[in-house]
């Protein structure tokens, strides 16, 4: 990689260890791509220093004494431990594994609390905004169009590329801690202008208009092109925030999918051309009633048990909008006994939906509002959850997986009705 | 007639990602890889729903795939494996991403990608793979 004085001088020690330490991490990661230099990073996003018990067990630390070792050790992957300064751009902390507020529901222990709490005050001591979201830009932080932003979280990347135009890759907890001290990130993939074009055309046969429909085709798009960049065509209406935030989610979890293309809707998509690169057309994969079918059965594979004990929402992290369908949805009624509701969103969104009544809403009707984290990443469900129902392909993906039960896959409607009765009568479309 | 030196020795041609020299056993998938969510980093195993790896184990195997998937989480998660013990020695792969870029880097195992034949043609799982990461070469041997 070719180096500007001012990198050198980070690699070379002149700025202090822990960027010395960072820029190498860099550097060695850089050249790894096939990198040849840095962009100006101006937004990071990830999870600097995230205490876990196996980090403190290995490198043999306490919550109170980990930061400058895990920090080094792990996040920058340095063998030796250095003292972790400022931060030196817009650095912002993702989700955790556990609520500052409900972490008893979750089932977490107070020293999993104090883990989180501990790690996260140091962050902030540096200069790291504690966001604690998978949705940073529904809490404050929107990049604009055109930044080179350095982010982990692969529904966040996604949105940031695709509906914000703004540049990331899907960073990792290393190389963004690393950017954070830095301000460097590999000039690489998506920071790049001719990496931004699609390489497939996913033609729409279908209507897609519900947040079901726009995270079925999402699930589908992933698998079809892997990591892959699709522009999509056809029928589909002008989806909003949480449409793109489901549709994107899903995509990067059955794939890789880390930048889409709607013709006539994103910022660099304002005709297929354009968001081809004028390259020629590419042949058109067909998403018409048999794939959307198809992929509702493949996400309800996860479950045959009609009984459901468990509902999650949430994922990615609700929007006010949907705290708000939610607490419509359930109207005053209380929730089956048979069964929990859990609501995932941001601190920022819970404080709306505070004002709003919503969360009391929910808290009335039996169901509880977490921020901070969700089933997945917490690895948290109710004690003795066999089958649970989800309205995210994201997590339909994940979560079974994670916590070995089933899973059911349909519309925020279909969820909360299982609330209420215990029962699955979600409708194939 | 001419007969190779080596005639049970298939070698490749690839690209430098991570330096370094490993041997082992190959395990082979066609499935690209979650690592958040996709393994169990205590134990190196697959865990995703469907995987055709789901259950076996990567512990000091050669490693040989399309690429990583899914969460951004897939560096730290591999990351888990060195400190746990059960990391691949090695790994060689098609598709260059940022996650198994910055995975490579902090697992510090042999990496090597851009190969003149596609790796997942040619090696089986089983085969006996040496991969020079510096040189960007992967040898295979038939078991």
């Amino acid at each position: 990689m070719r180096l500007t004085d001012t990198e050198q001088a980070m690699l070379d020690g002149r700025e202090g260890k822990a960027r010395q330490k960072a820029m190498d991490l860099l550097v060695r990661y850089g050249e790894a791509l096939g990198a040849e230099r840095f962009v100006d990073t101006t937004n990071v996003a990830g999870v600097p220093a995230y205490y876990s018990p196996v980090l403190l067990d290995y490198y043999k630390v306490t919550a109170d004494d980990a930061y400058d070792v895990i920090y080094s050790r792990f996040d920058l992957d340095s063998d030796e431990v250095v003292e972790v300064p400022q931060m030196i751009v817009n650095s912002c902390g993702l989700q955790g594994g556990v609520d500052a507020e409900g972490w008893k529901t979750l089932g977490k222990s107070y020293e999993a609390l104090r883990m989180s709490e501990r790690s996260e005050a140091a962050s902030a001591a540096r200069g790291a905004r504690i966001l604690k979201t998978c949705t940073p830009y529904l809490a404050g932080n929107v990049p604009k169009q055109g930044e080179h932003c350095a982010w982990m979280e692969s529904s966040a990347v996604v949105y940031c590329n695709s509906v914000l135009g703004a540049r990331t890759n899907t960073e990792g907890r290393e190389s963004t801690s690393a950017a954070m001290l830095t301000g460097k990130i590999p000039d690489w993939g998506f920071h790049r202008d001719e990496f931004r074009f699609a390489t497939h055309h996913v033609q729409v046969e279908v209507d897609v208009e519900s947040v079901m429909d726009w995270g079925m085709l999402g699930y589908f798009i992933g698998a079809a092109v892997g990591e892959r960049l699709p522009v999509v065509t056809g029928r589909f209406s002008r989806p909003d925030l949480i449409r793109h935030k489901h549709f994107g989610a899903a995509a990067a979890s059955s794939g890789g999918v880390e930048m889409y293309h709607l013709e006539g809707v994103t910022p660099e998509a304002p005709t297929l051309q354009q968001a081809l690169g004028g390259k020629p057309a590419v042949a058109g994969i067909p998403y018409g009633k048999a794939e959307q079918r198809r992929t509702y059965d493949e996400l309800n594979a996860r479950a045959s048990d009609p009984n459901v004990d468990f509902v999650m929402l949430g994922c990615p992290h609700a929007a006010l909008e949907q705290l708000r369908e939610i607490a419509g949805l359930l109207d005053g009624r209380r929730i089956s006994e048979n069964c929990r509701l859990w609501v995932f969103t941001s601190r920022a969104i819970k404080a709306e939906a505070d004002a709003s009544g919503y969360t009391a809403a929910i808290r009335a009707a039996g169901g509880a509002v977490l921020t901070d984290t969700c089933s997945s990443i917490a690895q948290a469900v109710p004690p003795g959850t066999k089958v649970a129902a989800l309205d995210s392909a994201k997590q339909t993906h994940y979560l079974p997986a994670i916590m070995g039960i089933q899973a059911w896959f349909g519309t925020t409607a279909d969820c909360i009705d299982a609330a209420l009765t215990g029962r699955w009568n979600g409708r194939r479309p | 007639m001419i007969v190779a030196a080596h005639p049970a020795v298939i070698t490749l041609r690839g690209r430098r990602v991570v330096g370094g020299y490993a041997e082992g056993e190959a395990l082979v998938t066609r499935d690209t890889i979650s690592g958040w969510g996709g393994i169990n980093p205590m134990t190196g195993t697959v865990i995703e729903t469907r995987h055709e790896l789901r259950g076996q184990t990567f512990k000091d195997k050669i490693l040989v795939f399309p690429g990583a998937k899914g969460s951004s989480g897939w560096s730290a998660a591999f990351h888990v494996t060195r400190i746990t013990g059960t990391a691949p020695k090695a790994m060689v792969f098609n598709e260059m991403t940022t996650k198994i870029a910055l995975g490579a880097v902090v697992m510090r195992i042999p990496s090597v990608t851009d190969l003149d034949r596609d790796p997942l043609e040619v090696i089986e799982t089983g085969d006996w793979v040496t991969v020079d990461g510096d040189r960007g070469i992967v040898e295979i041997r038939r078991r």
